[in-house]
């Protein structure tokens, strides 16, 4: 007799499902819908009380309904009086509307809790069970509360159902997820264990899963789990394939009941106990056997079954990645699934191989089936099975093999789906940089990925190529070589177009020798591609363009043309007019000096976690566009303006990379601190180095200022760390000079502008010029804070015999700098003869009530009063004879602190004052200079030589320096100040 | 554990949905439709998991199918499961209610579906499987169903409605939806080889 006949239902309900299985349309079924509950409405309104034949009939009229994806707002009531009905039809149909229905956040928990508590006492086991099953379903908090106590009470006593028993367990482990502090399983804990070697299988299958789930959370005391887990399942893989009768699903006996106590064991290490151990591997063993086994059955469900254990006997041998032998049977076994015509062994195959292949032991055999793997992302039907196959790739992927399966994920990322594209894309992204040797490569792979699937390429993965381009000095050159020739394709994406704009314009020099991609060529092919981008890379594209401004000076009209067309200085987007505007500006009144400043090439960017992998963490990427880096610059540099730090950062970074970046050297002296890098605080700063011009200050400073957050935060900071943030900064005897200082003093040896000192409250930015021994200084005192700075004074002095050497004169400042405000002060400079010293400034102010003081080293030093000296070789070699007193000569030799760059160095002897002599020195690679010394008692002539050394001994590179001038304090200072700018 | 098991038509018509963690009415809706956008659109023979739609979890989950005849059975499961075993456990979902309803077709899931419910209820427990043995299942319909006769007694008319309707001209779907010829363990059925 079947279960359940098929004459039993309910006319009612037949007749209404047939209704509307008739309807011709959404609105005759909505329509019929809605006269069926306000049918059933008016039935549980009216005054007729219902009898429980109707009731059932009404509730699952509701259901059907619910089915079909109507809201049911009434009937609860309803169904919780059918709870306490003595007739099973009825409280069947009650709890079944509860548990469909009903979530745990309802109102009616606690007329629900009051049927289930008595149906939980009945001693009826149908009656507990469908108790239990309304608990399991809700779930909520309450019934925890409630039930908490008694269920483990009727799972482990020893006149329960079986059944009931099993109800129980399940019972437990919901609320024990929903509410674990109520669930306390203390004395419980042994019983339960227990329950393994319960008679009745379906109780175990129960109890299983219940005590897998306290296992992983209280792994030491479940532990005894561990042996009745072993036992128990030996005895089911020995048994003959009848012996457990109804257990056994064709052939096989209890899969089922197999895979949860294989999957138990998974939750603890190997046993330690050896009997037990030696049980278990044995289990292991037979289980790979049978695999070898001819089947039982021809049927699919025969094989599944017997397939099941096997996969999850093959996690525990992974799991334990203790058994070199069963590991290698077990990736044999999946090495032949690989080939399987089944699919989803195919499937479950590249799944736990993927596992596998993080085993030490077994690395190496997942790796013999790379062909098979790559076939099978090839040929796949299913994408399932593929996106299987390229993680299995992913996860197998080393040095050894990078090229290949870089490669082959490259060509299937062709035709891949595009569900899976993205993925692709950054794994892809990831093993290329992880295993790049040499970087042409990895920048072949990055813009060969932009090429292929551009669209699918986030942000993080462009913004690391450019990154790492500029981080490694020996790639640069390729880079900009590649991206030209990149964007020659007509059609090319805009991503293309972001990583081209920002690689030619830092590195566009660096290609710009071939007429081929002469300054102009680049700039027309980049601008050719303008017209197609979106806003924010053609903001992209108008910073390389003055970046150009300052690369190649020939193409300055060109550009400021582009600049100066209506399209763009009267763009409708402010952000592009903006930027018209300001660059325009900037190229036309700022002088060359400045211009380089502003627009030096980007300091290495500090080394740190891919972004890449970062974005797999969810979190936000670096900067892309110099604004944007700015913002970067902000975020490192707290205490001190941000380019000091970064220099060390990166020094540290480059030598631990052992591949030294010669742009580092920028950092520490000329870029770091400068108008660009830490420019969101330096904003103000700026807005005064320009303002004789007429730049537009607002303007420039909300360029600048990436995001709102710079200033906000900055400000937000301020008053409330007033105690706590100065103190290192504010030293109590003015006299002496903070520690840094002179580091912040050789900062600007080679430089004349910049961030002098920040911290929390104050920015002291730096504008100067000389003029023979005359020189004069700006200083610009900034307000970081949105409190005002009071009692602000400054003063300089010369300390000891400086006084005799300098003679130097500052104008009063403001006494009060309100918040967010600037204050500038001007400084005259006489040099009156040669000296060491740097003159003080002392400043002194209160901000709310306290008193900040503090003093710094002013950045004059000697070679400001540099005249360049041209001369030939004749000449210099004539006067650096003459120049042999042994006291006339100052030697030193020094450990590179940065990556040597020809040009680099070029720039900083430059930004010395010295004239630097071409074609002087016999060997090429050394520097020579010349400059006189002005001071208003002599001058003083001078000669440098500078012989850097790139493999001295153990690979440290080396300079020797030599200044050789007619006083002999002169050369010994020169050559101390120098020789920390290498 | 299984989050959810659904059973759709090949036009996406739900046919029983019961979800083990708690969603909005309107989000179980939307998983079903996204659900069935996602098997539907499959090969015959291909394997039978993917993962998971992104209401449910995206690929924190698993969707592990089965389509016979008419009717889609998907069983949205996590990675505590094994999914051969839960394929077996489909297989005996439907076996049992090949059993219980003599030749089960898509009509009977729809006209009992309080009786569904009920057999699942024997197999799945708050999304946790509490009984694989299919005789065990079948012996509690059969006493629930015997509970339900004596306490009801009344069952003739409405037996000769449900014939009536089964007799209907039903466009979408052939009359005769058997699972198999030889009730559930037919080899021929598209979702095996």
């Amino acid at each position: 007799m079947p279960a359940v006949s098929k004459g039993d239902g309910m006319r009612g309900l037949a007749v209404f499902i047939s209704d509307i299985r008739n309807c011709k349309s959404k609105e005759a079924e909505i329509k019929r819908i809605n006269k069926e509950l306000a049918n059933i409405r008016s039935k549980f309104k009216g005054d007729k009380a219902l009898d429980g034949y109707s009731k059932k009939k009404y509730v699952c009229k509701l259901l059907f309904i619910f089915l079909l994806g109507h809201d049911i707002d009434f009937g609860h009531m309803e169904a919780v009086n059918l709870l306490s009905s003595n007739k099973y039809t009825e409280k069947q149909i009650g709890y079944l509307f509860i548990s469909v229905l009903v979530n745990s956040n309802s109102e009616l928990i606690r007329l629900i809790n009051n049927a289930i508590k008595n149906d939980l006492s009945s001693r009826n086991p149908t009656f507990m069970c469908l108790a239990l099953h309304c608990i399991a379903n809700v779930g909520s908090r309450e019934m925890a509360e409630a039930f908490a106590g008694e269920i483990p009470r009727i799972l482990v006593a020893g006149d329960t159902m079986d059944s009931v028993k099993q109800s129980a367990a399940l019972c437990l482990l919901r609320l024990y997820k929903t509410s674990p502090d109520l669930v306390l399983m203390g004395e419980w804990t042994s019983r339960v264990v227990h329950l393994l070697n319960d008679q009745h299988m379906g109780v175990v299958t129960a109890a299983i899963s219940l005590i897998t789930c306290l296992s992983q959370k209280n792994p030491d005391e479940f532990k005894t789990c561990v042996s009745l887990a072993v036992s128990r399942l030996s005895r089911i893989v020995s048994s003959a394939s009848t012996d457990l009768q109804d257990y056994t699903y064709y052939f096989v006996p209890a899969p089922w009941l197999s895979c949860k106590l294989l999957r138990l064991l998974q939750c603890y290490p190997p046993p330690e106990d050896g009997a037990v151990k030696g049980r278990l591997v044995e289990c292991l063993e037979t289980i790979l056997n049978k695999a070898q086994e001819p089947p039982k059955s021809k049927k699919v469900q025969h094989s599944n079954a017997k397939n099941a254990i096997l996969f999850e006997a093959i996690s525990l041998i992974i799991h334990y990645d203790s058994e070199p032998n069963l590991l290698v049977r077990a990736c044999n076994q999946l090495g032949q699934f690989l080939q399987h015509r089944e699919t989803n062994l195919r499937y479950l195959a590249l799944e736990s191989m993927c596992t596998l292949a993080s085993s030490e032991f077994s690395h190496e055999a997942v790796k013999t089936h790379i062909e098979t793997v790559i076939n099978a992302l090839k040929t796949e039907r299913d994408v399932s099975v593929r996106q299987r196959a390229a993680d299995l790739l992913y996860a197998m992927c080393d040095r050894s093999n990078a090229k290949q399966i870089v490669a082959e994920m490259l060509s299937y990322l062709e035709t891949a789906d595009y569900s899976i594209r993205e993925e692709m894309v950054l794994k892809v992204a990831i093993l290329a940089e992880k295993y790049a040797v040499d970087y042409s490569w990895y920048v072949d792979t990055i813009l060969n990925l932009i090429r292929i699937a551009g669209d699918y390429v986030s942000e993080e993965v462009w913004y690391r190529v450019i990154q790492i381009v500029i981080n490694r000095d020996d790639v640069q050159g390729y880079a900009a070589k590649t991206v030209f020739e990149a964007l020659q394709a007509p059609a090319c994406h805009e991503n293309m177009v972001k990583v081209g704009g920002y690689i030619l314009g830092e590195f566009g020099n660096l290609i710009a020798g071939d007429p081929r991609s002469s300054p102009l060529v680049q700039f027309n092919l980049l601008h050719s591609k303008f017209h197609l981008c979106s806003v924010p890379t053609r903001a992209l594209l108008l910073s390389a363009y003055i970046k150009f401004i300052n690369l190649f000076p020939e193409t300055k009209s060109t550009i400021q043309e582009v600049l100066r067309s209506d399209s763009q200085i009267r763009n409708s987007d402010v952000e592009l007019q903006q930027r018209a505007v300001e660059y325009l500006k900037l190229s036309s009144i700022a002088s060359t000096d400045v211009l380089a400043t502003v627009l030096e090439e980007m300091p290495p960017f500090p080394e740190r976690e891919s972004s890449i992998l970062a974005k797999l963490k969810k979190k936000k990427g670096p900067g892309a566009v110099s604004v944007n880096e700015l913002e970067e610059g902000k975020r490192e540099g707290g205490e001190l303006n941000g380019g000091g730090e970064r220099g060390d950062n990166s020094a540290i970074a480059a030598s631990n990379a052992s591949t030294p970046s010669p742009s580092a050297d920028l950092l520490g002296l000329r870029t770091g601190p400068p108008v660009t890098a830490a420019a969101p605080s330096a904003g103000s700063l700026l807005v005064d180095v320009f303002s004789e011009a007429g730049v537009n200050d607002d303007g420039f400073l909300r360029d600048l200022e990436p995001p709102t957050e710079s200033s906000d935060s900055l400000l937000a900071e301020g008053p409330g760390d007033s105690d706590s943030a100065p103190p290192s900064v504010v030293s109590e005897d003015p006299a002496t000079p903070l520690p840094e200082s002179n580091e912040l003093l050789n900062k600007f040896v080679c430089k004349n502008n910049g961030v002098l000192f920040e911290n929390q409250l104050l920015q002291i930015g730096i504008k100067s010029e000389y003029r023979q021994n005359l020189g004069r200084m700006y200083l610009f005192y900034g307000n970081k804070t949105s409190v005002q700075f009071i009692t602000f004074t400054t003063t300089v002095t010369c300390p000891g015999e400086l006084q005799s050497q300098l003679n130097v004169q500052s104008k009063p400042v403001e006494p009060l700098i309100e918040g967010g405000a600037q204050v500038q002060q001007v400084i005259n400079i006489e040099c009156l003869t040669d000296f060491s010293d740097a003159p003080l400034l002392n400043i002194k102010f209160r901000y709310g009530g306290a008193l900040q003081n503090l003093t710094l080293k002013l950045p004059v030093t000697i070679n400001k009063f540099f005249q360049p000296t041209e001369m030939a070789s004749h000449d210099f070699f004539q006067r650096w004879k003459q120049l042999s007193l042994p006291q006339q000569e100052a030697q030193k030799i020094f450990k590179a602190n940065h990556a040597m760059d020809t040009e680099v160095l070029k720039a900083k002897l430059l930004g010395l004052g010295m004239a630097l002599l071409e074609n002087v020195d016999p060997n090429p690679e050394n520097f020579v200079c010349a400059g006189v010394i002005q001071t208003k008692a002599q001058q003083v002539g001078s000669l440098l030589r500078l012989e850097p050394n790139a493999q001295a001994q153990s690979g440290e590179q080396m300079y020797r320096l030599t200044v050789r001038s007619s006083k002999d304090t002169v050369s010994k200072r020169l050559c101390e100040l120098l020789a920390e700018q290498f | 554990m299984i989050k959810a098991i659904l059973i759709f038509n090949n036009h996406g018509k739900p046919r029983l949905s019961k979800f083990y963690e708690h969603y909005t009415e309107d989000t179980e809706q939307q998983i079903i439709r996204e659900t069935f956008h996602l098997v539907s659109k499959r090969d015959e023979n291909i394997c039978n998991f993917l993962e998971g739609g992104l209401l449910i979890g995206g690929s924190e989950n698993k969707l592990i199918y089965r389509h016979y005849a008419t009717l889609y059975f998907v069983f949205c499961v996590d990675s505590s499961e094994s999914e051969l075993g839960i394929l077996d456990l489909i297989q005996v979902f439907v076996e049992t209610l090949d059993k219980c309803f003599e030749n089960v077709c898509e009509l009977d899931l729809i006209f009992h579906m309080d009786k569904v419910h009920n057999i699942l209820a024997e197999m799945v427990m708050g999304g946790m499987v509490l009984e694989t043995n299919m005789s065990e299942i079948i012996t509690q319909a059969e006493a629930h169903n015997k509970m339900e006769k004596s306490e009801a007694g009344i069952a003739g008319a409405p037996a000769r409605a449900v014939s009536a309707v089964k007799n209907m001209n039903l466009p979408e779907m052939p009359k005769n939806i058997n699972i198999g010829d030889i009730s559930i363990k037919v080899p021929n059925l598209p979702s095996f080889k």
